[in-house]
C-alpha cells in the first residue's frame, strides 16, 4: 500500500447555516501531486484551510503520517508538520515589506524576541534569487502594495517554498500568472515531487492541471 | 515567477540598490513629516515671540507635563496600528493612580504601591481586550463604555475627594521619577521625568519596529485574515496591545500624581483628546496596519507647544482650541502626502 501523508476522514464543516463540507474523505500520498477540483463554492478552500489549521472541522478526523490528530489542529502545528499553504487570498499584509511578509508569523528572532531584520532581508534576497523571482523594480524591502497582482502571488509562493514543505498546498496558484509563469509554478510542483514531497493544488484549469497531477479529487457541493 | 517581461533570469541580482539615505528617508517619511511640522511651528512661534521661545524656561515648563502624555501615546500607536481604538485610557490612568495614591496615603512605600496599580492596569487591559476580541464588541463603543464605567467607580468611591501629597518632594521615589536635574549646569532644573518619557519612547520604538510583538500588531492591523492564515493569534495580539495600553496608562497616572503632588478624581481626563490628536498629527494613520512611535511622540510635542505658543504670542487662552484644531487639520493635510492609503 502507498504511504499516506495526510488523510481527512468524514470531515464536516458549516458556517452558520451554510453547509460548506459534509462527510468529505480524501488523502494525499507521499510524493504525489493531487489536483482538487470542483465548482465555485464547492468547499475546496474550506477543505484546505482545515488541513492547514486555519479552520477546525465540526466533525471528522485528520490523520497525519498515519497518526490521528488529537486536540486542536493549528496553523503552527501544520507548519511544524511540514505543511505549507498558498491561500487563495495570498495571505499578505500589503502595507509591509516583502521580507516581512515572507517571515510573517515565523520571524527570525534573536535575544528577547528581537527580530533579526538584516538576516531576514538576506534570506529573502537569497530565496528570491534562487527561485528566479527578481526584478529591477522590487527587492525584499519593497512594500507589497506597490507590486502587481502576479508579483504578489509570487511572494506568497516564494514564502511557501522557503520553508521546504513536505506537503505543499496551493489554492489556485496560477490564476493571475502568465503562461510562462504558470509553467514555472508547475516546475516547482514537479521539483517538490522529485524531492519526495507532495502537492495538493486547486485549479479551475483542468486542461493544464491534467499534465502534472497524478490524481484528481473532485469536490461536488460539499460532498 | 512573475518578474517583469524584460528581466531575464540573471546570474547576478539585477535590481538597482536604492541609495541608503533615500531609502531611510522613505522608510521614515511619517516621523520626518512630524518633525518638519514641529520645526515649522516652533519657527513661527520664535518669530512671533522670540524672547519666550529662545528661553529654556519655556521648554522646561512644556517638559513638565509632556512626558505624562508620552506614556499613553506610545501604546496608543500600537492600539491604532492593530486596527482598534482606545478611549478608556483616561479613566484607566485615573483609577490606577487612585490605587497608588491611596496606598501611599495609607503609609505604603511608593515603590510597593506601584505594583497593585500596575496589576490593575493590566487587568483593565485584559478586560478591554477580551471585550474587543472574544466578545466581539466594537472597540470604539466598548472602550467608551469602559471609560465611563471606571470613572464612575472612582466617583462612587471617592465622592469627589482628592488626595494631597504636600510632602511628596521629600520621597526618594519622587526624586528619581519626577525630580529635577541639578548636577549638570547647562540643564539645571530640567525635569527628570522627561528622560523617563524619552526612555519609554525608545523602548516603544524597539518593541514596535524590531520586536515580534510590534510586527504582529502591525500585521494584524493590516489584514487580520492574512495574519490568522499565517498562524498569528489575532485575538491574543490585540489583548496584548491593550495590556500594554493599560500599563502605559498606569505609568501616566502615577506620574501625573507625582508631578502635581496631588490625585484628583478627574486625574487622566485631560489626556484623551490631546493624546489622540498627537497620535494622528504625528503621522500614525487612522486605518491601522502601520504607525510611527517616534512621529506620534513628536506629535505630543506639537500639541503641547501650541498652548504655550499662543499665550507667549500674546493671544488670549480663548483662541487655544481654535489653533489646536487648525494645527491638527493642517498637519493631517501635510501627512496626507506621505504616500497613498493602501487599504
Ligand atoms: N469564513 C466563512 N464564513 C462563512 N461562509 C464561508 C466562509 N468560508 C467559506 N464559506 C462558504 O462556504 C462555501 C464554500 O466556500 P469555499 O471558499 O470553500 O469554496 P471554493 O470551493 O473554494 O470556491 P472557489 O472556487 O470560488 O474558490 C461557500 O458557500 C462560502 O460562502
Ligand atoms: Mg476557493
Amino acid at each position: 500500500m502507498e504511504q499516506r501523508l495526510v488523510e481527512l476522514k468524514e470531515i464536516t464543516k458549516s458556517f452558520g447555516n451554510v453547509n460548506a463540507l459534509s462527510h468529505v474523505t480524501m488523502h494525499v500520498n507521499k510524493a504525489e501531486i493531487v489536483g482538487l477540483i470542483g465548482d465555485n463554492g464547492a468547499g475546496k478552500s474550506t477543505l484546505i484551510k482545515i488541513l492547514s489549521g486555519v479552520h477546525s472541522p465540526d466533525s471528522g478526523e485528520l490523520w497525519i503520517r498515519g497518526k490521528c490528530v488529537e486536540g486542536r489542529w493549528t496553523v503552527a502545528k501544520a507548519h511544524t508538520a511540514g505543511i505549507e499553504t498558498v491561500h487563495q487570498d495570498r495571505a499578505l499584509a500589503v502595507q509591509h515589506t516583502v521580507a516581512r511578509n515572507i517571515f510573517m508569523g515565523r520571524e527570525i528572532t534573536g535575544l528577547f524576541g528581537l527580530i533579526r531584520v538584516k538576516k531576514q532581508y538576506e534570506e529573502a534576497e537569497r530565496l528570491m534569487r534562487e527561485i528566479g523571482f527578481t526584478s529591477k523594480v522590487f527587492n525584499p524591502d519593497s512594500v507589497v502594495a506597490t507590486l502587481s497582482g502576479g508579483e504578489r502571488q509570487g511572494v506568497a509562493i516564494a514564502r511557501a517554498l522557503y520553508f521546504e514543505a513536505e506537503l505543499l498546498i496551493l489554492d489556485e496558484p496560477t490564476t493571475a500568472l502568465s503562461l510562462t509563469e504558470t509553467q514555472k509554478v508547475y516546475n516547482f510542483m514537479l521539483a517538490a515531487k522529485e524531492k519526495g514531497s507532495s502537492v495538493l493544488f486547486i485549479s479551475h484549469n483542468i486542461f493544464h492541471a491534467y499534465d502534472i497531477a497524478d490524481r484528481f479529487v473532485i469536490l461536488d457541493r460539499g460532498g | 515567477m512573475s518578474t517583469t517581461s524584460t528581466s531575464l533570469p540573471a546570474a547576478t541580482p539585477s535590481r538597482t540598490q536604492p541609495k541608503p539615505f533615500r531609502q531611510w528617508v522613505n522608510n521614515n517619511r511619517r516621523a520626518l513629516s512630524a518633525l518638519m511640522i514641529f520645526v515649522v511651528m516652533l519657527t513661527i512661534f520664535m518669530i512671533l515671540s522670540p524672547r519666550v521661545f529662545t528661553n529654556p524656561i519655556t521648554y522646561r515648563s512644556i517638559f513638565i507635563s509632556l512626558p505624562i502624555s508620552l506614556f499613553v501615546v506610545v501604546p496608543l500607536v500600537f492600539i491604532i496600528a492593530s486596527g482598534e481604538i482606545d478611549l478608556s485610557f483616561p479613566a484607566t490612568a485615573g483609577i490606577t493612580s487612585w490605587v497608588f495614591a491611596a496606598a501611599v496615603r495609607d503609609g505604603w512605600d511608593p515603590f510597593t504601591a506601584v505594583i497593585p496599580a500596575l496589576l490593575l492596569g493590566i487587568l483593565v487591559g485584559v478586560s478591554v481586550g477580551t471585550l474587543v476580541t472574544y466578545v466581539g464588541l466594537s472597540s470604539l463603543v466598548a472602550t467608551l463604555g469602559m471609560n465611563f464605567l471606571l470613572r464612575g467607580i472612582i466617583n462612587m468611591g471617592t465622592e469627589g475627594i482628592a488626595i494631597q501629597f504636600p510632602q511628596m518632594r521629600e520621597l526618594l521615589f519622587w526624586q528619581i521619577f519626577a525630580g529635577r536635574i541639578d548636577n549638570f549646569p547647562w540643564i539645571r532644573g530640567f525635569p527628570i521625568h522627561m528622560l523617563w518619557g524619552l526612555l519609554f519612547v525608545g523602548l516603544g520604538w524597539i518593541l514596535f519596529n524590531r520586536h515580534k510583538f510590534g510586527t504582529h500588531v502591525q500585521i494584524v492591523g493590516d489584514n487580520p485574515a492574512s495574519a490568522a492564515e499565517m498562524g498569528i493569534n489575532v485575538n491574543r495580539v490585540k489583548i496584548r496591545a491593550y495590556i500594554f495600553m493599560g500599563i502605559g496608562a498606569t505609568l501616566a497616572g502615577v506620574l501625573s500624581v507625582l508631578v502635581n503632588q496631588n490625585w484628583w478624581p478627574t486625574t487622566g481626563d485631560g489626556l484623551l483628546l490631546p493624546a489622540l490628536a498627537a497620535v494622528f498629527v504625528g503621522g500614525t494613520p487612522t486605518w491601522g496596519g502601520i504607525g510611527t512611535v517616534v512621529g506620534s511622540s513628536i506629535g505630543v510635542g506639537i500639541i503641547a507647544s501650541i498652548e504655550t505658543g499662543i499665550i507667549a504670542a500674546g493671544l488670549t487662552g480663548y483662541v487655544t482650541q481654535f489653533f489646536n484644531g487648525l494645527v491638527i487639520i493642517l498637519s493631517l493635510i501635510g501627512q496626507r502626502f506621505n504616500g497613498p492609503r493602501h487599504r
